[in-house]
């Protein structure tokens, strides 16, 4: 059976990418520190030596559209182009292309289908920041296979908290049972308290640093059972009207597991919003 | 009202590098035109397929000929949507980095929880 070689969760920064290529006197001044953040948390996936990366993020209005939206779409294609005009314009990302497992992406969706969930699935995908993120920070030579799933935390009606980490626990047992040889990587990203295009947005830090201090904690010590009982889709909100990202983190504590302790946690107090980084290892900790 | 379509005019215009630009120094052309060609096209469908029901109210029609985006905001429009688009117009008209972002926040800051429902 394949091996779980490691569970990554972060949040996906658009602005690191420029933030960390910008010529020294463009840099601003928390670059370095954060570049250092990122190097040590990127040694955390090449310790994994993962063969291939499951790569949960959500579209942010770019192929997927209100007048189609699925609530979980599982890509199949050989590649995937990835980022898009707008992203280009905003945030200075690259055009880039990532290697499909096709093999993968049917046995997650046919198990998926079997589990109870009705995953929609895309031929042909083009992947947004939400991916292409982690792999600038985590894998930038880019040259893993993918297979990317998309979660809908952004055009309500959403899926409820739970169903987040039920995802997360069938990915698990799906990966778990895939008769394969190779070291499978899931790294997901969302968001810890954001607010955008609201009162609150582009302040100093995250708009709600108390809910950021409670979220890591419970992510850092797998407690799925208070994570559940603190977050609904109602109280979402509070924290920042872009913060039901923080279901792609749910979704990861599911694939992790009820009270996993996360082998590796950092943080960064950024202005805006905070970043967060959390890997385990469920098959222990590689030499 | 129409929170989707004003939804569909700002996904439209912000994907189109031409429509951002036309938008930004002819609001009101732009908006005319787009609801007459563009409103009822079924982005997913057949090339020639089209809706024949989707119209701005005056308000939402108003809003958006305006550049308002605080009653963007009131309306329910999908604030990320307005946001990046917003963006892409008006960020180069302020010398200091996120100066624009953080005025839009201030001329929302009358706004309090709950904010008004963007569902569609």
């Amino acid at each position: 059976m394949a091996t779980l070689a490691a569970v990554i969760a972060s949040t996906h920064h658009p602005f690191y990418y420029k933030a960390s290529t910008a010529p020294p006197e463009e840099r601003p001044p928390f670059a370095d520190e954060w570049v250092a953040k990122i190097l040590a948390f990127r040694e955390t996936l090449t310790r994994a030596r993962a063969d291939v990366l499951v790569m949960v993020g959500s579209d942010h209005f770019h192929q997927l559209w209100l007048d189609n939206m699925p609530q979980f779409l599982v890509g199949k294609a050989p590649f995937y182009d990835a980022n898009f005009y707008n992203e280009e314009r905003e945030f200075g990302l690259p055009r880039m292309l990532l290697k499909g497992h096709e093999e993968l992406s049917s046995h997650i969706l046919r198990g998926g289908l079997d589990e109870g969930f009705d995953l929609a699935f895309s031929n042909e995908l083009r992947i947004d920041h939400s991916i292409t993120c982690p792999i600038i920070t985590l894998r930038p030579e880019a040259d893993l296979p993918i297979v990317p799933i998309y979660t809908n935390i952004f055009a309500p009606p959403l899926p409820r908290p739970g169903r987040f980490v039920e995802l997360g626990h069938s990915i698990r047992r799906l990966i778990d049972t895939w008769p394969s040889d190779l070291r499978v990587a899931v790294i997901g990203t969302g968001h810890l308290s954001l607010e955008l295009g609201g009162p609150r947005q582009f302040g100093p830090h995250g708009p709600d640093p108390e809910f950021d201090r409670k979220a890591v904690e419970w992510i850092s010590s797998g407690d799925i059972e208070r994570a559940l009982a603190e977050v609904t889709l109602d109280s979402l909100w509070t924290p920042g009207n872009a913060t039901h990202g923080f279901m792609d983190f749910m979704l990861m504590m599911g694939v992790a597991g009820e009270g996993a302790k996360a082998d590796y946690v950092d943080t960064l107090d950024l202005f805006h919003t905070m970043e967060a980084y959390f890997t385990w290892y469920p098959n222990g900790v590689p030499a | 009202m129409s929170k989707y379509l004003l939804n569909k005019f700002l996904f439209t215009v912000d994907r189109d590098p031409s429509l951002v630009e036309r938008y930004r120094s002819n609001p009101v052309e732009t908006v005319a035109w787009w609801e007459s060609t563009m409103a009822n096209e079924i982005l997913g469908a057949h090339t020639g397929e089209a809706s024949t029901w989707l119209a701005f109210t005056d308000i939402e029609r108003d809003a958006l000929a305006q550049h308002d985006y605080v009653r963007l905001f009131e309306l329910g429009a999908h604030p990320f949507l307005t946001l990046t688009l917003f963006i892409a117009m008006f960020e180069r008209d302020y010398a200091e980095p996120l100066a624009f972002q953080k005025e839009y926040a201030a001329r929302l800051s009358h706004f309090s929880l709950p904010y008004p429902d963007i569902a569609t």
